[in-house]
């Protein structure tokens, strides 16, 4: 079974290129190594506000739209926040194309008192600039911040109890939400871990209904994070959707992009270094070059300013889990590689941007989040790495944080980590004294930082992967320290790496490397000659 | 045990300690006395740019000699006043729910200013919280003499105090939070194990930056 975009190297194959941060960095692979390339670009909806009026007047398992709104009901619109997609995409955003259409419906209906929400959960909020970027000029000028803003976790005259899941988990959110005759929630489903009952018992929520689900024990048992089925995270967060549901009437709208991340400038990424053609090669030189010359904050700042050029391929709306199974349907189709065999060895570039530093540096914390949580969790079935086995990641591991938005991770980073990275010893001895933390929360509250405990959110997104992987190597660290406190060890270049990698691996080890971004996953299939091995 | 120790002006209101010495000065028991009063203030402007110049401590001796000659029974008469019309409309939208969020981890909040005592305390009853460490002026016959009873609170002397009042009051400092919008009161916010600057001047900012100290704005609204 071979996939066009699955690649075995040989020894003419020209290096690959990885990011590393901020940075593009070639890297020679040996011969053998098989390399996971992302799908193409699913095609774009041609039009896509014909496809948003579409998909609301014919949704799954509920009625349309219009048939829900009457005059005089209290209507909340929540929406996914800057998380979503990644990077940004170039205006108009989805979200902005479907807010227009549902506000012209509202209007349409005599519907006139609604609010629009963020749904931050205890994610940062966004900030001005960045609502507008998602809404558009005329929403955003028209109802920011009165009829428009975030979500606030710890406005506690402002949320509401739901009720208790059957095993006692509890569903608290925000009022407005609850209140509401309607919520309409408007998402866009980057990756098959977003949107379906997340989208509301999780983007509406607080502390007191996020740690029945992000803590530890949860996360130990999630095979992986990007398929629901087998995902206890997803299994916990739909009980508490199936509460929310019997009390709130929720009309959900999802949405599906391509994998279209870079425009023509980077499309170069996109593709097999080998099918590269002259131009390409010199653009990359280009890019690299002018990269290599530039400070690290420019370099963060350039990429900032590039958002992707991203399609809609998808609008599925009506009842949750039915208009859900639609998107992940669609999400799979655009990022599944079927891929035979798992490796000893997964080689992965770390970028410069996770879904909780846009417009941030990626801190210690967050490189930790991307390699043994989200690039990990890249695959379904089983783990494209196999147990014990090694995964090699380049990144400078820069001991830097953004002061604005990840306060807390500092504390966490240099305080906890040193002490312990058992996770179940951090969520036992730290976690409550850090969701109390006065200052911090009235950073969360009153300035842009995620909440203080989502520092510890994020460790406990990476222990599925730390349960797994035997050893982490990083590649191009400027420092020792930040390395040893994730647990991870450090080599000087990728053949090091690989030499030290092997230490300990069969004689002849599997090699992989995912080559992302754009987004990829593997569809692990075992070969018929071995177990499951898991 | 812990406490959390915060300083007010610019940090819990966005005051000065000159805002409610104005109100003093502006209601004397007749215009003359007003203009008078006035008059000295005026006259002693100088004085009290220099002394901001050089230290918190002599800004605040300087300031203090304005309310020479005013009777006890009138400063605390007009202090309720004082905090109804100058302090309570100035405080912070976010003060409230930071001292409420200290006192529900079971900490003793304490106030600690280089403000009058008389101003302090009804401040402190409004906010919530539980003592005060302030500024005490020195009375002859009832009379204010305008100068302040030592300890001055002010700088280095604000961490003093703070070290005596958890011994008396069997805090642990490490376990202690700490705000401060100033930073003339780095050694206030040194002297806890978690110290956060509230709304903090340029060179505070910086500081907390280089510490990676919590960089808090009481003045934005949710």
């Amino acid at each position: 079974m071979t996939h066009p975009c699955v690649v075995t190297l040989d020894r003419k194959s020209a290096p690959r290129v990885l990011f590393a941060g901020n940075r593009l960095i070639e890297v020679d692979l040996p011969a053998g190594t098989r390399v996971i390339y992302p799908k193409p670009p699913l095609e774009g909806l041609r039009d896509p506000d014909a496809a948003i009026r579409y998909a609301i007047n014919h949704p799954y398992n509920r009625e349309p739209l219009y048939a829900l709104l009457r005059p005089g009901m209290k209507v909340v619109i929540a929406m996914d926040d800057i998380s979503l997609p990644l990077p940004p995409m170039k205006r108009p955003d989805v979200r902005e194309r479907v807010l227009t259409i549902v506000l012209q419906l509202l209007a349409d209906h005599g519907v006139d008192d609604f609010e629009m929400i963020i749904a931050t959960s205890v994610h940062r909020k966004m900030t001005g600039p960045e609502v507008r970027h998602i809404v558009g000029d005329r929403i955003f000028d028209a109802y920011w911040p009165k009829r428009l803003y975030n979500h606030d976790a710890e406005d506690r005259d402002n949320m509401a109890f739901v009720g208790e899941t059957d095993l006692g988990e509890r569903v608290v959110l925000n009022k407005k939400a609850v209140e509401a005759d309607l919520v309409i929630y408007v998402n866009l489903n980057l990756v098959p871990m977003d949107g379906g009952h997340k989208s509301v018992a999780v983007g509406l929520c607080g502390y007191e209904s996020l740690k029945a689900h992000h803590n530890p024990k949860v996360m130990r048992k999630c095979h992986s994070y990007m398929d629901p089925k087998t995902s206890e995270l997803n299994t916990v967060v739909e009980r508490m959707g199936k509460v929310t549901n019997k009390v709130l009437k929720v009309f959900t709208i999802e949405t599906t992009v391509n994998n279209r991340m870079f425009d023509r400038a980077l499309g170069f990424l996109h593709k097999n270094e080998d099918d590269w053609t002259g131009n390409e090669r010199l653009a990359f030189k280009g890019v690299q070059f002018a990269l290599d010359r530039t400070p690290a904050e420019a370099r963060q700042k350039i990429f900032e300013k590039v958002p992707s050029p991203f399609e809609l391929t998808g609008v599925f709306a009506g009842e949750t889990e039915a208009a859900h199974a639609h998107t992940l349907k669609r999400c799979f189709e655009q990022y599944c590689v079927p891929v035979e065999g798992q490796a000893d060895i997964l080689v992965c570039g770390i970028p410069y941007v996770s879904p909780y530093n846009i417009n941030a540096f990626l801190n210690p914390l967050l490189v930790q989040v991307m390699a043994q949580g989200y690039l990990f969790n890249m695959y379904r079935n089983q783990p494209l790495v196999k147990k014990g086995g090694t995964m090699i990641i380049t990144h400078p591991c820069t001991d830097r944080f953004d002061h604005a938005q990840h306060a807390p991770y500092v504390e966490f980073v240099h305080r906890l980590l040193p002490e312990t990275r058992d996770a179940m010893q951090l969520h036992k001895r730290f976690e409550a004294e850090f969701a109390q933390h006065p200052a911090y929360l009235q950073m969360y509250r009153r300035g842009n930082a995620y909440h203080p405990v989502h520092a510890f959110f994020m460790w406990y997104w990476g222990e599925a992967g730390r349960q797994h992987v035997g050893r982490v190597i990083v590649v191009g660290a400027d420092n020792g320290y930040i390395p040893q406190v994730l647990g991870y060890e450090t080599a000087r270049s990728m053949h090091e790496a690989l030499e030290m990698a092997k230490d300990g691996a069969p004689s002849s080890p599997q090699i992989t490397c995912m080559h992302l971004p754009p987004i990829v996953m593997a569809d692990m299939v075992m070969p018929r000659s071995h177990g499951a091995a898991t | 045990m812990a406490a959390s120790y915060f300083d007010v002006d610019g940090t819990l209101v966005r005051t000065n300690l000159v805002h409610p010495t104005l109100f003093y000065l502006l209601n004397q028991a007749t215009p003359a006395r007003t203009l008078a009063r006035l008059g000295g203030a005026l006259l002693r402007a100088p004085r009290l740019a220099l002394a901001e110049l050089r230290d918190r401590r002599a800004f605040n001796e300087e300031l203090y000699m304005l309310f020479r000659g005013m009777s006890e029974d009138r400063l605390h008469a007009l202090a309720d006043e004082a905090v109804d019309k100058v302090l309570r409309p100035a405080i912070y939208p976010g003060a409230r729910d930071l001292i409420r969020r200290c006192k529900d981890l079971g900490h003793e909040v304490v106030i600690c200013s280089g403000a009058l005592d008389f101003l302090m305390v009804p401040l402190a009853r409004e906010l919530g919280a539980d003592q005060v460490i302030a500024n005490r002026l020195e009375f002859h016959d009832r009379v204010a003499s305008g100068r302040m009873i030592p300890p001055v609170v002010a700088g280095p002397t604000k961490a003093l105090l703070i070290r005596e009042h958890a011994r008396r009051g069997g805090h642990d400092l490490d376990a202690s939070f700490a705000y401060s919008d100033s930073y003339s009161d780095v050694p206030m916010l040194s002297v806890v194990g978690h110290p956060s600057a509230v709304n903090p001047d340029a060179a505070l900012e910086r500081l907390a930056h280089a510490h990676r100290w919590p960089v808090v704005h009481l003045d934005r609204t949710p």
